[in-house]
């Protein structure tokens, strides 16, 4: 590469960087230069929008229920998907593709689709079972499939899991021991990463949750759109920055654990 | 005799054995099965036959409705919206990507684009749609700025709560999703072959034109048809934005299944929801085809 085009290329990719670092910062910015306005033109600055979620309790309810919601699904990801993950691997190899087609489903059909499914199965649930706006959880589970699945088939397929099972098992370990005392061990990392993308789903989901008129974070935050603009976007900020902040220490926690284990296994 | 018998009895216990043992090794899988079923399977089934079923059985007319003007509309204006914000995100995104891919595999510049792409590409929904009010609403911090040195953000009327301004939304997260999908492509480039290029006489544009260029679209075209199916599925942040409801298909399967009216309402968001399945459903064979047409050329 000559100096000239070299040259060029750099001042390229400053320009890029600068207009689309602006394009991409401007707007988060802009939010909490919004939610931190005062009343009048020239009042100063204050955190009232911010210090006022706390008081209004219908906000408190959806943010209780929202954090519920991420919790129960990730719970009930790792009960579902993971035993059926080892299992198929194990003892019907088979069934693997099979499997991996029906978790990446959801990612090809709309979520705006899927709803109009879930209606009448939530309309019987609703009658039958609970009006609980838990009870989103079953549909939330189907929307992180594709998710989790990569994640968990990510780490599974870097563990020799036939070897250690059949270890496990030739010493009397059984099915129970073997996945959650023996596999799930090694791939810790995978697991807290499924978890973490089950959280930032269920806290960013709206369609499903305002579809079948549950109030959840993000329902909430767009229902106080409408009447008191800077504390739902205070709101907003507040639900981007905790999401980000969770995903950097989860990939912090997920990084050392690793390391700590490759230092033991040297 | 008895060795007889005792093989009819073998024989007879054998498949049933076998049937035992396959049976437990199913019921392992079965809890995902038939949660997958429920949840996953029926509802898609309910929205085939609701697409389908009328106050008085099986009936065409729910699919007959499509062909009103303002659902034709609506799907028009969900391809547009779609195909625009998918191809300013698909050039602006491999400009990044290529910007990216051109520095240091390991430096800071690579990891930190990674990183916050990944953020922003999820970014979307309705804290999205508040972020651009807050920015060049009608009281944005743009608007506001501008408006105190004497310029009119808008000389032609707010457009930021209409197609134009979801337009430009959209592209917040169609870009970053651009920079994840591209750059492998865009890594699977190799320095010989501009180096080959250039030893043949060829200029930069040459090398574009007819060696990366050709070898790149697949890919590009591949994550194009990403992006526009992610626009075209997307709802929270229309949703949020515009007050007008139904100006594309998914709000128009909203209004359908919140309206009070019954029965037919439903079916018709039955009827809206399949034809979104039928576009997705073309995009996604389109999509796997360019998938195995990049892979000769650029391994993953």
């Amino acid at each position: 590469m000559n100096r000239r085009r070299r040259r060029r290329l750099a001042a390229f990719k400053t320009a890029v960087y600068v207009v689309l670092g602006l394009f991409f910062l401007l707007p988060i910015a802009a939010m909490v230069e919004f939610a931190t306005r005062g009343v009048g033109i020239s009042s100063p600055r204050t955190v009232s929008a911010f210090t006022s979620i706390g008081s209004d309790p219908e906000l408190v309810d959806a943010i209780t229920a929202s954090l519920e919601l991420a919790v129960i699904t990730s719970v009930g990801m790792l009960a579902l998907l993971l035993p059926t993950m080892i299992w198929i691997r194990l003892r019907m190899p088979r069934m693997v593709r099979p499997v991996e087609l029906i978790c990446l489903t959801p990612l090809t059909i709309p979520a705006i689709v899927l709803v109009v499914g879930f209606a009448p199965i939530y309309r019987w649930i609703e009658i039958n079972v609970s009006d609980s706006i838990l009870t989103l959880a079953f549909a939330y589970l189907i929307l992180v499939l594709p998710y989790c699945y990569r994640a968990l088939d990510a780490g599974l397929s870097a563990v020799d899991i036939r070897t250690l099972s059949e270890a496990a098992r030739s010493l009397g370990a059984g099915w129970g021991t073997v996945m959650w005392r023996i596999v799930v061990p090694n791939m810790s990392s995978a697991v807290s990463n499924a978890c973490l993308l089950c959280v930032a789903v269920v806290l960013g989901e709206f369609t499903v949750a305002n579809l079948l008129n549950f109030e959840n974070l993000q329902v909430a935050i767009s229902i106080l759109g409408t009447g008191n603009a800077s504390v739902s976007i205070a709101l907003a900020v507040l639900s981007l920055v905790f999401v980000f902040v969770f995903l950097l220490v989860l990939s912090f926690l997920a990084r050392s654990l690793s390391r700590r284990r490759g230092a033991a296994r040297a | 005799m008895t060795a007889v018998a005792s093989t009819e009895a073998e024989l007879v216990r054998r498949p049933l054995g076998g049937r035992l043992r396959l049976s437990s090794t199913w019921l392992g899988a079965a809890p995902f099965l038939v949660y997958a079923g429920a949840f996953l399977l029926l509802p898609t089934v309910l929205v085939a036959v609701g697409a389908f079923s009328g106050t008085h059985g099986p009936t065409f007319s729910n699919l007959a409705q499509l062909s009103q003007p303002y659902i034709v509309s609506a799907f028009v204006n969900s391809l547009v919206l779609s195909a625009v914000s998918a191809s300013i995100g698909a050039v602006v995104g491999a400009v990044l990507a290529y910007a990216v891919a051109t520095g240091s595999p390991d430096g800071i510049m690579r990891r930190l684009v990674t990183a916050l792409c990944g953020v922003l590409s999820q970014f979307g929904g309705v804290t999205l749609a508040f972020a651009f009010i807050a920015t060049i609403g009608t009281e944005g911090f743009i608007v506001i700025w501008l408006r105190q040195h004497g310029i009119d953000f808008y000389p032609n009327g707010v457009w930021l709560f209409s197609l134009t301004g979801l337009t430009l939304i959209y592209t917040y997260f169609q870009i970053p999703l651009m920079v994840i999908v591209f750059m492998p492509a865009l890594d699977g480039v190799r320095p010989q072959w501009r180096e080959a290029t250039e030893t043949l006489g060829g200029a930069t544009w040459h090398y574009w034109r007819h060696v990366a260029g050709p070898l790149l679209l697949p890919a590009f075209l591949g994550a194009w048809l990403l992006l526009f199916a992610n626009a075209f599925s997307a709802y929270a942040t229309a949703a949020a934005l515009l007050d007008i409801g139904g100006v594309i298909v998914p709000l128009q399967i909203s209004r359908a299944l919140s309206s009070e009216v019954g029965l037919d309402q439903a079916n018709l968001a039955a009827a809206l929801a399949l034809g979104m399945v039928v576009v997705v459903a073309v995009i996604t064979v389109g999509y796997s085809w360019l998938q195995r047409r990049s892979a000769r050329w650029l391994p993953r």
